[in-house]
């Protein structure tokens, strides 16, 4: 890079990428900067990360060329030079489950002499990374072990100790808390300051204005809009997300469900763990409750226990008057619950089966007798599902791992309404969605509840708590505040920090 | 307010204990339980000869154990390896036997060209099972599978089922020679361990390989070469079983078209047994060294013992069984 012209981090020139008969990118174009600090934008299922993976060197373009530092992408398979030239937070888990911490933070990067690895060093240099993302773990804890937003630091650690100078985040604050997200822009603002080139993917537009100057808009498969972000309001760039013919619009305010009077879920002193004890909730049927709260607040613990996936050490939970067994997924489910867990990677996918069979794992035994299913059944409910849903798939049969990953979350949801429970659990059921699909599952959970559904919303996403009747936010383990519908953005902030 | 949660270790010193996790220990005091009980079944059991003799008999399994350890934590199978330790010393035999009424064919070659073919007929056959695992990205069960049967019926085809014997010195001298006192197979078998337990451990390139196993992806996105090594990973493993062939061999004086029949089922139990994860990415050769003992100890317990011949199978499998109870009660991840 000559300091005349300073050029190009990466080029795709006319990009085209198949995945067997079906064309996901048709002859893309993109330039980004060095220095720049690019967005990219689109619907579920866009193309946007298999545009990543070909910035990245996972797949190669069956037509077109991908540039990067001014130069031809290296060989396909040559992964150490792509590894030189850019580092990648990936949409998927790519942590390695039985390593340390320690050794995932430097995977394949270890300090080393004659090929011999110097423990001692990957543990320091593990250690700082961790103080510097305060990170509470120790570096010899095994992977697996992690939470899922403690994984996601390590991805991001990881990519950003690889020290290159052009890094893609796909999606990396989906899973992420506020104060996570923060300490994330913090390190890349500086990482932006020394010279390093950012591309950033995200459904958040707010994150986006934030810390991005320019922004590509991609819509199936195409580029459709390229341009510094200070030029493209949000609704414009909504409109150029969605495309024409599509009312865009900020979702309107939701009917007040009617006078409750039936309690669909009610939680009684129920201790779990440590620290939460003597916990109360109750939810009406056709009413949404947000429970609101950091990582670490156990507002996730008590969707698993309603859930039956944790075991209370004391409480009643009640579905419709009735106290269910604690502890057993299967009587939960008997009894009327339907869950979407917040890691869908680890509790939610059966990654190698096709999108229906994973929307009907819930009800198999609705598709026929004698444990036989009937095909013709299932296959008129996976199609009814997937067009309620917008599940963006050729069709039920193919594999539920080939699809974008905000449609995969779809299709999580929709398997925990397929059993038409009557208590509906949704731990961050929107993650990685986009804006419009947003809507459509928010329509979906407004008819649910219109059905006489308990609706209990476990997130901490304002966009999500707003389409709730209302909020409790749990700080400790403890209920420390509640509101009712219309909260201002900065009292729900603060009462989520334990600021109040 | 801190949003990070509390439930995890706080930090410990790196000290040796906490980098030997307790999994890989596990089998010492069986080890020492089965030992003391064996002193009790026969006053021969401690003997010196006796305890040498269990090494050296277990010398071939615990090589082709650290062959399928390699290929386990690769996250791959090889069940062919225990017709490779048939089908590579049995290739050479024929190649060196000139006398073509005892089955030789009559070429002659030497006892050292007979060593070279036998190591070369293992890399030839590792080669080819890692190209078609992962080239053609064959399942690895059924592709070593498949090469199993039709090794073993080479094996038995080379010679029409005959044994071999009559075999140079030069070919057999590993498999009797004694260095120090002690057979050169145990020096040879513990010299193998100490290399490769130290590989997987300090070597970038066996870091890499419990990476593959654990996530094939995540491995591939941080650049390492995932196919080269896996294929590197077959060849490695089916040379070390032509080398575990040679050694029986040599201490029998003979091939037999039926060598190492049968092998495979107690690798695949001394490895599971040692902590080598079926799943791929977990386990370690120490692990998989007490796992070896463990089961070669036994069958001398057992063979000493006054259990009838025929139900001596019967009693190795139900100890093993109960071994793999112990050790999952005791290990701390369950191998889903
Ligand atoms: N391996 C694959 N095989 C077949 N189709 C695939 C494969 N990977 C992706 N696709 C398809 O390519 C399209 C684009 O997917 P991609 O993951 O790039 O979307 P995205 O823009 O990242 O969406 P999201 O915001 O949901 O992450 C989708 O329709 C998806 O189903
Ligand atoms: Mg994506």
């Amino acid at each position: 890079m000559t300091a005349i012209a300073p050029g190009f981090a990466a080029e795709a020139h006319g990009v085209v990428k198949r995945f067997g008969p079906i064309e996901v990118l048709h002859g893309v174009d993109i330039a980004i900067p060095v220095g720049d600090a690019r967005a990219i934008v689109g619907r579920n299922g866009a193309g946007k990360s298999t545009l990543v993976s070909l910035l990245t060197g996972i797949h190669s373009p069956n037509a077109g060329e991908i540039r990067l530092a001014g130069q031809p992408a290296p060989a396909q398979g040559d992964r150490r030079a792509w590894r030189e030239r850019v580092a990648c937070v990936y949409q998927r888990w790519m942590v390695i489950p039985h390593l340390t911490v320690a050794e995932n933070l430097l995977l394949n990067n270890q300090p080393a002499r004659a090929g011999l690895v110097s423990w001692r060093s990957v543990r320091d240099r593990a250690m700082a990374a961790l103080a510097d993302w305060e990170l509470d773990v120790s570096p010899d804890l095994e992977a697996w072990r992690l939470t899922v937003e403690q994984r996601q630091i390590v991805e991001i650690a990881r990519a950003l100790l690889q020290g290159s100078r052009f890094i893609i985040l796909d999606e990396p604050t989906a899973e992420l808390e506020r104060k996570e997200v923060n300490r994330l822009f913090d390190r890349i603002r500086a990482l932006q300051d020394a010279g390093v080139t950012f591309l950033y993917i995200s459904h958040h537009l707010e994150e986006i204005y934030e810390i991005c100057r320019t922004v590509t808009v991609m819509r199936d498969g195409d580029v459709v809009a390229d341009a510094p972000l200070d030029e493209l309001p949000r609704d414009a760039l909504v409109a150029a997300m969605v495309g024409p013919g599509v009312a865009t619009g900020r979702r309107q305010s939701r009917p007040v469900s009617d006078a409750p009077v039936k309690t669909g879920l009610e939680i009684r002193d129920l201790a779990l763990g440590d620290d939460i004890e003597g916990f109360n909730l109750s939810v009406a049927a056709g009413e949404c409750v947000g429970l609101a709260g950091l990582a670490g607040s156990g507002k996730d613990r008590i969707a698993e226990a309603v859930a039956g996936l944790a075991v209370p050490k004391a409480g009643t939970i009640s579905i419709f008057g009735q106290p269910a067994p604690l502890g057993s997924v299967a009587a939960m489910r008997a009894a009327g619950v339907g869950y979407v867990a917040r890691d869908r990677h680890v509790r939610g996918l059966f990654p190698q089966m096709s999108v229906g069979e994973n929307l009907v794992t819930t009800i198999l035994e609705r598709l026929g007798r004698l444990g036989l299913i009937s095909s013709a059944k299932q296959a008129a409910t996976v199609n009814d599902q997937i067009r309620t849903l917008g599940i963006v798939a050729t069709s039920g049969e193919q594999r539920i791992s080939e699809l974008s990953g905000g449609n995969q979350q779809k299709a999580m949801v929709g398997r925990a309404l397929a059993s038409s429970p009557r208590v509906l659990v949704l731990d961050a059921p929107t993650q990685g969605v986009d804006v419009a699909s947003k809507e459509a599952l928010y329509g979906i959970i407004d008819a649910a509840k219109a059905r006489g559904m308990a609706v209990l919303l476990v997130s901490d996403d304002l966009d999500e708590l707003s389409i709730c009747d209302r909020v409790a936010v749990i700080f400790r383990g403890r209920i420390t505040r509640s509101f009712a519908r219309d909260w201002k953005e900065h009292d729900m902030v603060a009462a989520i920090e334990g600021l109040y | 307010m801190s949003s990070v949660s509390q439930n995890t270790a706080p930090m410990r010193r790196s000290s040796f204990a906490s980098r030997m996790k307790l999994r890989d220990l596990v089998l010492i005091p069986v080890i020492g339980l089965v030992m003391i009980i064996g002193s009790f079944v026969s006053p021969s059991f401690l003997l010196p000869e006796n305890l040498l003799n269990v090494l050296q008999q277990s010398s071939e399994l615990s090589i082709l154990v650290i062959a399928q350890s390699l290929i386990l934590i690769c996250g791959k199978f090889d069940l062919s390896l225990e017709s490779t330790v048939g089908l590579a010393p049995m290739l050479a035999a024929w190649l060196m036997i000139s006398d073509t009424s005892i089955g030789g064919s009559g070429i002659g070659i030497n006892g050292y060209a007979g060593i070279g073919v036998a190591l070369l007929t293992g890399l030839v056959v590792g080669l080819i099972n890692g190209l078609l695992v992962v080239k053609l990205r064959l399942n690895a069960f059924i592709t070593t599978l498949a090469m199993l049967i039709l090794l073993r019926g080479m094996t038995l085809g080379i010679t029409n089922g005959q044994t071999l014997f009559d075999l140079p010195e030069p070919f057999l001298y590993l498999g009797t020679a004694k260095w120090a006192g002690v057979p050169a197979s145990i020096w040879i078998a513990g010299v193998l361990f100490l290399l490769f337990g130290l590989f997987m451990r300090y070597h970038r390139t066996g870091r890499a390989i419990y990476a593959i196993g654990g996530n094939a992806e995540a491995a591939r996105v941080a650049g390492i070469p995932v196919e080269r090594i896996t294929i590197g990973v077959f060849v490695v493993g089916s040379l070390l079983a032509a080398l575990a062939g040679l050694l029986l061999t040599g201490r029998i004086a003979s091939v037999m078209a039926g060598q190492g029949q049968n092998m495979i089922f107690y690798v695949f139990a001394a490895a599971v047994i040692g902590g080598i994860s079926l799943n791929g990415g977990q386990g370690r050769m120490i692990g998989a060294l007490t796992g070896v003992l463990l089961l070669g100890l036994l069958q001398n317990v057992l063979t000493l013992s006054s259990v009838a011949a025929f139900w001596i199978d019967a009693c190795y499998g139900a100890i093993i069984l109960l071994a793999l109870i112990v050790t999952r009660l005791t290990g701390d991840a369950p191998q889903n």
